[in-house]
């Protein structure tokens, strides 16, 4: 059988930096190939090559057998390659029938054929079993329904093949079921389908073909038959630990400086409870979704939570983030450059932001804001002129500042979310230094990330969560990426029994229970 | 004070000098022009004349500095004034048999237009923040509100000050100290508190941050919502001063009483240079927006080459060149 569209020893660069080495993999016709890895490990860069969104930088993609180049993602519509990205991409003030109609409209004259572009909409629709009302407004449809109508968009310009990126992310079990079922009409019709997901039982359930990339690599891609889901999690993972990490002491944890019970933030997270000791670095792990960055920002007072909080054992009620800031807990952000730093300011203004309240009153005193970036410049290795808008710095110097700001307020309890997240391997191996200093001098620190090396180099203690709930959790030599992977994506065999109740039990695990039954000896 | 202020905004904003002394050659180029054109205008009292005039626009548009610099927006200003105007006489005329006329009754009046200011100020804000109205829509419909009820008020015609009250009055427009009226001084009071504060408070730094990205203000733990609130209040109530001052001008109020200035305050907050969509402010700037506006009006009636009708055709000029400056400002990196 000749694959529809293949890549042959395709790579990319972004600047000097390779991010995919020399990958080789086809796509057939009537086949639904998943391609699946961790975060970062290359999928999404890879699809937006198979769509033309970008070019590869080196080596051939062939259709039918033939080598081709898309230089716009139209020519690679021309040919029948659609991909449907993560966010929908619809005008949700349109109506079912605009959308599906968007830039290629029937008309007559000036005219548009409202009639019969309805009738169409209706047809294809009807294709992909969906009965949304075609003069419906997109807002008001349902995420299943706007899946749909991307698909049916999709085959409505003669998809040949067929890439969606993490299409169930945002569905429902029962709507990820309708999806499938469509999936495995397109499959009936010829349609090459490749998507990518996290969920690897949802892999097996559907996939024909399998690609399995890690670090911009391909490390296997073959047919799905006689995989299971544990090899696929142990092809994604497994690379070897470097220095990359500081080395831990080892000391014996503090007394319990925060005691979280039952929180729940609405709709992201439920029945949240954990310890977190003096010294203490505790990872949280968890696939993007699963709701541990909410979960903390709920904590943080940055978003509505109802919950118990004890800090230094006295218990706290935290409405807003300053009344964290009070209690010596403070938040860094995940996302930089949306809410952590103001671009367009300096970085003076946004080295003091958080702190200035509690240290300058009612004025501000510029000359001791110049010192405080002197100090931070110094502390953290800030490279970049002082006067520069902080959107022109690097991004590992924008973390690093953003570090510093959030320093400036004294926490006695950080918690980091994605703390290194797009930035170098040194400025890395800087921040994990920083932080385990950070522990050994009294501060609790809470790490986030969905780089499980990071959390496995770094932390004396890993909670992992899955669904908005905490699954399990994970100390000293059991923190594995196989541990975590299988926490984080419910996968209920497991030859480690300590792991295996939790992850198992999953919603009926009160939170007490981890706590008192996994707590290291 | 401005050399300091663009020393200092200078590094932050990198501002291309067009932006920092742009409108300050424009207020340069208008006194020679006006100089060249009318010896009176350097004059005693045609400078005193426009200043005073242009106290109350600039009064207001010293807190429209901090409303548009937090990212937001009051149409309502104009309209508000009339109101607290019409509210004022109304409360003074009714107290006059009680309280005679004298100093008691003055703060009655002054208290009223600044207890009214604020809480014009606060019901603003709360839908703004609390309810989540665009400020825009809110401020559009409460402009209409205190337009409609001050002509209520009125009965359609116009709400006058007891005449003895009147006298009394008057004043606190036509005096001062020194030889400057007091609405001078009580708009360079306005001018450098808000100044200071803008540049220099904990207070305006919050402002600006909430203005560029209310997200990541949030998240470095500044009270975007009281924040704002404030500005909105702090408005309100300088409102409320500009009405004090403005009341004992004329003595009286009408429905056409403050009409445009929410719109003249607002084109002098963004000639000064400070960003329409929120994020930096001065208010200095904003004073010589101020400036310009009215020297313009009094150029053009001072002198017979261009009608003064023309007025607001050369100030909207004026106001369209400030914005292309300022996008210029903003892409030319």
């Amino acid at each position: 059988m000749t694959p529809i569209l293949a890549l042959d020893d395709v790579s990319k660069h972004f600047g000097p930096i390779e991010v995919l080495h020399g990958l080789s993999f086809a796509l057939y016709p009537g086949e639904v190939h998943a391609l699946i890895g961790e975060n970062g490990a290359g999928k999404s860069t890879t699809m937006k090559i198979l769509a033309g969104y970008q070019p590869a930088s080196s080596g051939r993609i062939t259709l039918d057998g033939a080598p081709v180049t898309f230089d716009t993602m139209r020519a690679a519509e021309e040919q029948g390659i659609v991909m449907i990205h993560q966010e929908f991409n619809l005008a949700e003030l349109l109506t079912v029938e605009q959308n599906m109609f968007l830039g290629r409209e029937l008309r007559r004259g000036p005219f548009l054929r409202r009639a019969e572009m309805q009738r169409q909409t209706r047809a294809q629709l009807a294709r992909v079993e969906c009965h949304a009302d075609p003069r419906a407004l997109v807002r008001e449809l349902s995420n299943s329904d706007k899946q749909m109508l991307e698909i049916a968009k999709a085959l409505s310009r003669d998809a040949r093949v067929l890439i969606m990126d993490e299409p169930t992310a945002v569905l429902t079990n029962n709507e990820t079921e309708i999806l499938f079922q469509q999936v495995r009409a397109l499959r009936e019709q010829g349609t090459a389908v490749m998507f990518t997901s996290h969920k690897l039982d949802e892999v097996k359930a559907i996939a024909d073909r399998v690609t399995i990339m890690r670090d911009g690599k391909v490390v296997f891609t073959g047919p799905a038959e006689g995989l299971s889901e544990q090899d696929m999690a142990e092809a994604m993972v497994g690379r070897e630990l470097s220095d990359l990490y500081p080395v831990n002491p080892g000391t014996v944890p503090g007394e319990v400086v925060l005691r979280v019970q039952e929180l729940d933030v609405p709709g992201h997270a439920s029945d949240i409870g954990f310890e977190l000791h003096r010294g203490e670095i505790l990872g949280i792990a968890g696939l993007v979704g699963s709701g541990r960055t909410e979960a903390m920002e709920g904590l943080c007072g940055l978003r509505p939570a109802t919950g118990a909080v004890e800090i230094e054992g006295e218990s706290v009620t935290i409405r807003r983030p300053s009344d964290a800031l009070d209690r010596g807990l403070c938040y860094l952000t995940e996302d930089r450059k949306t809410r952590g730093l103001l671009l367009d300011k300096s970085m003076r203004e946004n080295v003091t932001l958080q702190a200035l309240p509690r240290r300058a009153g009612v004025m501000i005193d510029r000359a001791g804001e110049e010192r405080i970036l002197d100090e931070a410049i110094r502390d953290f290795d800030i490279r970049g002129a002082r006067g520069v808008r902080v959107g022109n710095l690097s991004g590992g110097n924008q973390q690093k500042l953003l570090l510093a700001k959030v320093m400036q307020s004294e926490p006695r309890i950080l918690v980091t979310d994605e703390p290194t997240r797009g930035i170098d391997i040194g400025t890395k191996q800087q921040i994990y230094r920083f932080l385990r200093g950070l522990a050994d001098q009294g501060t609790s620190v809470i790490v986030i990330s969905s780089e499980m090396q990071e959390l496995i180099g770094l932390c004396d203690r890993v909670l992992v969560m899955r669904l908005g709930r905490i699954t399990g959790q994970l100390a000293g030599h059991d923190i594995t990426e196989r541990g975590i992977v299988r926490l984080a994506m419910g996968i209920a065999q497991d030859p480690d029994p300590q792991t295996d109740s939790k992850a198992g039990q999953g919603e009926a695990t009160p939170a007490s229970d981890i706590l008192d039954s996994d707590r290291p000896t | 004070m401005t050399q300091t202020d663009t020393a200092t905004a200078k590094p932050a904003r990198r501002l291309p000098p067009m932006t920092v002394i742009g409108p300050v050659v424009a207020l340069i180029a208008l006194i020679i022009i006006g100089a060249m054109l009318n010896p009176n205008f350097l004059g005693y009292a045609n400078l005193t004349n426009v200043l005073s005039r242009s106290a109350f626009i600039g009064i207001i548009a010293v807190g429209m500095t901090f409303v548009i610099t937090a990212g937001g927006l009051d149409l309502s200003v104009g309209s508000m004034a009339a109101f607290i105007a019409g509210l004022m006489i109304l409360v003074m005329n009714a107290a006059l048999p009680v309280l005679g006329v004298g100093l008691p009754i003055i703060f009655l009046g002054v208290a009223t237009a600044l207890v009214a200011g604020v809480i014009a100020g606060l019901i603003n804000g709360l839908l703004i923040t609390k309810v989540g109205i665009e400020a825009f829509i809110v401020t559009l419909g409460t402009m209409g509100i205190y337009r409609s009820l001050v002509t209520w008020m009125a009965d359609g015609g116009t709400l006058s000050l007891d005449f003895g009250l009147r006298t009394f009055y008057r004043p606190v427009y036509y005096d001062g100290i020194l030889g400057i009226s007091w609405p001078i001084i009580v708009f360079a009071l306005c001018v450098i508190v808000g100044e200071i504060f803008l540049s220099r408070g904990v207070f305006g730094r919050h402002v600006a941050a909430t203005g560029a990205n209310a997200e990541v203000a949030h998240y470095s733990s500044v009270n975007t919502t009281r924040v704002r609130l404030a500005t909105y209040v702090l408005l309100g109530l300088l409102v409320g001063v500009a009405t004090i001052m403005y009341v004992p001008r004329l003595g009286s109020a009408s429905q056409t009483t403050g009409i445009l200035w929410e719109l003249e305050a607002i084109a002098a907050v963004i000639i000064g240079g400070t960003y329409l969509k929120g994020g930096f402010g001065r208010v200095w700037g904003t004073v010589i927006g101020v400036l310009i506006l009215s020297l313009i009006e009094n150029i053009l009636n001072l002198t017979d080459y261009v009608s003064p009708y023309l007025n607001g055709a050369v100030q909207g000029v004026m106001i369209i060149l400030a914005v292309i400056l300022q996008r210029g400002a903003k892409t030319g990196k």
